[in-house]
């Protein structure tokens, strides 16, 4: 008989990183998406991944909370080892919260719902004091008064804000974001930026992909440029504007500012 | 009731036009058993039907190679194959394996599984079979990244497919899943093969024993434009009530 190892979970030490990736690569078929990708971040710290489309971006988020499981390397998230055939993937994922481009909330359940369901589902805690932090959570992503609303009666900015509460709710340790203004008008762009703005000065780790240079320079604590599935410069927020090293980041920053 | 039974007795002796089962007592009383045992028949294998839909779209999307198989082995038997043939297989083929078993009641031996029983199995199956492939398209049309996000959150599998999957799908489904219904409900008259009691089949009987074919014939038709009828509000009042405020007509942004 087969004894199953344990999963590996190494203690965490007070300053290591939160999550930390070591040579992760990952290929669909011939397309080698991340070709090497290694990165710290530590706790409460908010870095932002920049780079043309087709960079690896996007995978290399849904990496980190095994969406997409990769080819070799190692992803660590609070000790715990994601590329690891016998991994929790539930004791990963209420550490690792995700918010999407296109907001995917559950349209026949309405905001609040939305936002209740996981907690009470997934991890069995009790209704009521699950319904009084997703009411919380609704006020703090400005959005008090929507709880009975459904989804498609709401507005991509306020979907993206509920998308967000709705992750909140299981109290993660990180929140990934991948590109989630990308579909939004401008106007509403602004206030998905400024809850996660929010979430950042409150603390919370988070990895956000996006375009917006603005918030990366603002927001962020370190900006990483990915090309070709390789990361090509990181730096502060302050040196990566300012003072690029490397061409390709020069040449890219060059179009998009 | 007695004066409106009089009634069409003169109406048959004025016109010709021979409605036996209102006047007659006999007749009356088997086809109302008769309409009954439709509306059982119908209301019956409409629920199982659509739990063998649900079962069987769920199994399809196990991990487990030879269950998913066993399902699509199922869907192409029961859809490849007419009904009345189905219905003549379970109760000729089957049936007539299965050992008698003694009635209390009578103290006769009487088959393991009636008739009216048969009937119900091998029509469910047979509606399933295509509730199985509705339920599937239904699902299908659910997007993947609904899917993802629900993953990401921590669902099972299992939770994903009752508290997600499901609940969009069956929306999805809802318009085919009527015809597939109203089909069904049609369908039921086939339980006449195997001597089942039903509207058809008393239908028959009060036709071959009073010769009011014409009238008989007519009457059917209205019987079952109303039964049919009758489902189809049912099933506009079930899509009104399962529609989700904006959603179905604008998706996304």
């Amino acid at each position: 008989m087969n004894v199953i190892p344990p999963p590996t979970i190494i203690p965490p030490t007070p300053d290591a990183p939160i999550v930390s990736l070591r040579a992760v690569f990952k290929s669909f078929g011939a397309n080698n998406v991340l070709q090497g990708i290694s990165l710290d971040v530590a706790k409460g710290e908010t870095i932002c991944i920049i780079g043309p489309s087709g960079s690896g971006k996007s995978t290399l988020i849904r990496c980190i909370n095994a969406l997409v499981p990769i080819d070799s390397g190692s992803i660590q998230v609070q000790g715990i080892e994601v590329n690891d055939p016998h991994l929790d993937k539930l004791s990963l994922r209420r550490r690792v919260g995700i918010v999407f481009q296109q907001y995917n909330l559950f349209p026949h359940k309405t905001a609040l719902e939305n936002i209740m369901m996981a907690p009470i589902t997934v991890l069995k805690q009790e209704k009521a004091e699950v319904e009084a932090r997703a009411r919380a959570l609704m006020k703090k992503v400005r959005l008090a008064g929507k709880e009975d609303f459904y989804p498609g009666e709401l507005s991509g900015g306020q979907q993206q804000r509920v998308a967000i509460a709705r992750s909140l709710a299981m109290r993660p340790d990180v929140m990934l974001f991948d590109e989630v203004t990308a579909a939004l008008d401008p106007e509403t762009k602004k206030e998905v930026l400024v809850t996660i703005q929010d979430l950042a000065k409150d603390g919370m780790t988070c990895i956000v992909v996006t375009h917006e240079m603005g918030f990366a320079r603002e927001v962020s604590n370190h900006v990483y440029l990915t090309e070709h599935g390789l990361i090509v410069e990181h730096a502060p927020p302050a040196e990566f504007f300012s003072n690029p090293k490397d061409a390709r980041t020069r040449e890219f920053l060059s179009q998009v500012l | 009731m007695q004066p409106v039974y009089d009634w069409f007795r003169e109406f048959y002796e004025r016109t010709g036009i021979n409605l036996t089962f209102i006047y007659d007592g006999f007749d009356r009383a088997r086809m109302i058993k008769g309409f009954w045992l439709t509306i059982e028949l119908s209301i019956i294998t409409i629920v199982l039907s659509v739990l063998v839909g649900v079962l069987g779209a769920w199994l399809q999307r196990t991990r487990l190679k030879p269950l998913r198989a066993a399902v699509d082995g199922f869907v192409s038997l029961f859809r490849n194959t007419p009904p009345l043939v189905q219905i003549y297989f379970f109760y000729f083929g089957l049936g007539f394996m299965l050992p008698r078993v003694l009635d209390p009641s009578t103290g006769s031996m009487v088959p393991l599984i009636t008739n009216v029983q048969w009937a119900i199995l091998s029509l469910s199956l047979f509606a399933g079979a295509f509730n199985i492939e509705i339920f599937r398209s239904g699902i299908e049309a659910v997007p993947n990244s609904m899917i993802e996000a629900a993953d990401s959150l921590g669902y099972t599998r299992t939770q994903i497919y009752w508290k997600i999957v499901l609940p969009l799908a069956i929306r999805n489904s809802l318009p085919a899943l009527g015809n597939n219904l109203v089909n069904l409900v049609k369908t039921t008259n086939l339980a006449y093969a195997i001597a089942v009691p039903e509207l058809m089949y008393v239908s028959k009987q009060i036709w071959s024993d009073a010769t009011n074919v014409r009238e008989m014939m007519i009457f059917l038709l209205i019987a079952y434009i109303v039964l049919v009828q009758l489902l189809v509000v049912f099933l506009n009042w079930l899509e009104r009530a399962l529609k989700i405020p904006g959603y179905g007509q604008t998706e996304g942004a």
